[in-house]
């Protein structure tokens, strides 16, 4: 029987597709005290490299992958225990974990399965993950898909069930997206939450996504619990028309790079596969056009269009809304956050215009603190005395 | 949404969905229906490569399959390109073009240039290439650089099936002349290709692997020739970046040279003979514009100058293979004045 107080630290699974990780080295070290968000270490996959944060605190006990090794997602690399638990106890567990890695058994992993909804006659692809429970929608800005959220879908999958769906334009969805409005955005959003049977959902929206999210909510508040948005486009004229039109233009590798640099604070996320898997997409028929057709509701010349501060006039007071930022937002600039009324707002200290790819437990703890301050009082306890 | 298929797969898709969207696109060459004359064998092998396979009954009328004459329908198809269609004729194997060279390089080539712009001929011409199916001297050799070095003629070869799709998709809407060749060998390759169509651009070369010691240029086949000794190379802690030049015309010098710039060493691997080859080509081109990088001589791995051998002991010994491309890496970077 395994010390309930061990807890294993497994290999995440960032995106549909992978299924190993590479640990490149280490930052947590046996011994350590990790904070809840602090850095263990870092991992490469196919796709993507990243910093695996803890989940909660604790104390590094036993490192189990090697650095430079790669291991099935799921797999356990390494174990936290309090001090309270033997060094016996810990040995057997490390070296149960071991053996299943150097089986190569990839542990059971719960992997989000793709579906289509219909909006309007184009087909909508997303994928959901996790338990039964509150319905939280992840929505993905201009240029994205559903893998923009590979370091989160999985962690809120824990407590929620999390959907991420692909835009009209974007990902596997339908790349016709009609005149191009954040009407035809709203519309496949709504398309999703109806088949997935959600009366009412929690949003989660990244820059244009954040401007859709709104949309939806402006449309019937009532369906929407909370609203987190990330960035969200279209809370003031500023805007990085430069960066959005670089986007829409690039045709090679090379125009590319520069431009994807700009997302983030420090550019080394913009890795060769990640401009490689630009560009496939990039490339399908229709995606061209797609993009051309979104910048006139993202672009007024080069001012921002869109009009976020109207949907959240329309939504009224009852749905909570937090408003998150990375400091160095090079796309959208982090004082708009004060335009957005009635919301709670989080800077994220360093991070740019992706903070839930720079910084996803962050912002994973802003997902959920929006979701708590949605949730009804549970039965029993006094209701806030905030009116009649 | 990728999905993992073969090569072959993935250029009858290619064809598929071109003969879908646009109704000039046909398809003509010996045996890519299959058994004419026959209904209930009709379609059976789809051409000998079977790539054309299915097309006959989804497209009535737009898959011909052609007398075993082809200087004549290799000139139907430049003839019916000038005429508005967009013909895609296959050549069983590229060491048969010799017959119907007029009509490739004085005829199709020279269109566009001779009629001062107003002709465009969209024809492309499928070809297999490459050693080891055990198929000698005459069924057997490489040849795109004789294709490359006629102006007015745009030479593809695909190594992966994504690469296959999308190149095989910007050759059909291209409105020049393309030479396409398909390695013998790879048709049974499998990898992530996306359902939808999409079309790569000529003249971008593919980085396959990044690396800071020395830079590989290669293409076709050679490609994971050249990817196997690169990971054996780095568990030796030689780090090889991989060029894949996916087409020889247009060639993207660009990507070649900034690749020397940062490593100083180049080996060029090409299936072909070294003489008036890629090798030499891009072997030349890093000598003149990136001198100054070289901290090495260039070295070239190639098949050595003869025909393809029927013996199978020879034919793999005429064949560049990891440990060859390894040996090459190890005499550039051991390499002292």
């Amino acid at each position: 029987m395994t010390d309930q107080r061990i807890v294993p630290v497994t290999m995440p699974k960032w995106g549909l597709s992978m299924q190993l990780g590479k640990i490149t080295s280490w930052i947590a070290a046996e011994g350590d005290e990790v904070a809840a968000g602090g850095d263990l270490a870092d991992i490469e996959t196919e796709k993507i490299a990243g910093t695996l944060e803890a989940a909660e605190a604790g104390t590094m006990r036993r490192i189990i992958a090697r650095a430079g090794e790669d291991v099935p997602v799921g797999g356990t690399i390494a174990l936290m225990a309090p001090a309270e638990v033997s060094e016996e106890d810990l040995d057997a567990a490390a070296r149960q974990a071991r053996a299943v890695i150097d089986a190569g058994m990839p542990a059971d992993v719960s992997a989000p399965e793709v579906q289509t909804a219909e909006a309007g006659g184009r087909k909508i692809s997303y994928a959901g993950a996790g338990a039964d429970g509150d319905v939280v929608l992840l929505i993905h800005g201009y240029g994205g898909d559903r893998n923009s959220w590979l370091f989160l879908q999985e962690p809120l999958a824990a407590r929620y069930r999390v959907y991420a769906l692909d835009l009209p334009g974007h990902g596997t969805s339908a790349k016709d997206v009609g005149d191009g409005s954040i009407g035809v955005l709203a519309d496949a959003v709504v398309a999703v939450l109806d088949a997935v049977g959600a009366g009412q959902a929690h949003l989660v929206g990244h820059s244009l996504g954040g401007a859709v999210a709104l949309g939806v909510a402006a449309r019937d508040p009532g369906r929407i619990a909370s609203l987190t948005l990330i960035a969200p486009a279209g809370f003031g004229s500023e805007i990085n028309a430069g960066y959005l039109r670089g986007f829409a233009d690039a045709q090679t590798r090379r125009e590319l790079k520069p431009v994807l640099g700009q997302l983030f604070a420090a550019d080394d996320l913009v890795t060769r596969q990640v401009v490689d898997d630009l560009l496939a997409y990039k490339r399908l028929d229709g995606v061209d056009e797609a993009l051309h057709a979104l910048l006139g509701t993202l672009l007024d010349g080069d001012a921002q269009r869109a009009d976020s501060a109207a949907s959240v006039a329309a939504i009224g007071g009852a749905v909570p809304i937090t408003a998150v930022w990375g400091s160095a937002d090079r796309i959208v600039p982090p004082a708009q956050a004060e335009s957005v009324d009635r919301a709670v707002r989080r800077l994220i200290d360093g991070a740019g215009h992706m903070p839930h790819m720079e910084r996803p437990a962050e912002v994973q703890a802003a997902i959920e603190e929006t979701i708590a301050r949605a949730r009804p009082p549970a039965p029993g306890t006094p209701s806030p005395t905030l009116g009649p | 949404m990728a999905r993992n298929i073969t090569y072959r797969e993935a250029l009858n898709e290619a064809l598929a969905q071109e003969m879908e969207r646009d109704e000039s696109v046909i398809v003509m060459g010996e045996d890519n229906a299959g058994g004419a004359g026959s209904p209930g064998a009709q379609d059976a092998w789809g051409g000998v490569l079977g790539v054309t396979k299915g097309l006959y009954h989804k497209f009535p009328g737009r898959v011909l399959d052609t007398p075993i004459s082809e200087s004549a329908f290799i000139g139907a198809a430049i003839g019916a390109a000038t005429a508005g269609l967009r013909p895609v004729a296959e050549l069983m194997f590229v060491d048969f073009m010799g017959v119907c060279f007029d009509q490739i390089y004085n005829q199709a080539a020279k269109f566009r240039y001779m009629f001062g712009g107003k002709a465009v001929t969209p024809v492309v011409i499928r070809t297999m290439y490459g050693a080891g199916l055990r198929a000698a001297a005459q069924h057997s050799q490489c040849l795109y650089p004789l294709f490359t070095h006629i102006p007015g003629l745009k030479v593809v070869l695909p190594a992966t099936p994504y690469d296959a799709k999308g190149l095989l998709i910007q050759a059909i809407r291209d409105n020049d002349p393309v030479m396409f060749f398909e390695h013998k060998a790879l048709y049974d390759l499998a990898g992530p290709v996306p359902e939808e169509s999409y079309a790569l651009p000529f003249g971008e070369a593919n980085v396959v692997r990044e690396g800071g010691d020395v830079t590989i240029v290669t293409l076709g086949r050679m490609v994971h020739t050249s990817l196997e000794a690169a990971g054996r190379l780095a568990a030796d802690g030689v780090q090889c970046e991989v060029i894949d030049l996916r087409t020889t015309s247009p060639l993207d010098e660009d990507t070649v040279l900034e690749s020397v710039e940062g490593t100083g060493r180049l080996v060029v691997v090409d299936e072909a003979h070294p003489r008036c080859s890629i090798a030499t080509d891009i072997s030349a081109l890093v000598a003149r514009k990136a001198f100054g990088a070289l901290q090495a001589p260039i070295e070239m791995v190639t098949a050595p100058h003869t025909p393809v051998p029927f013996s199978k002991a020879l034919e793999d010994l005429y064949i560049p293979d990891a440990q060859r491309v390894a040996n090459a890496v190890k005499t550039v970077t051991g390499w002292t004045r």
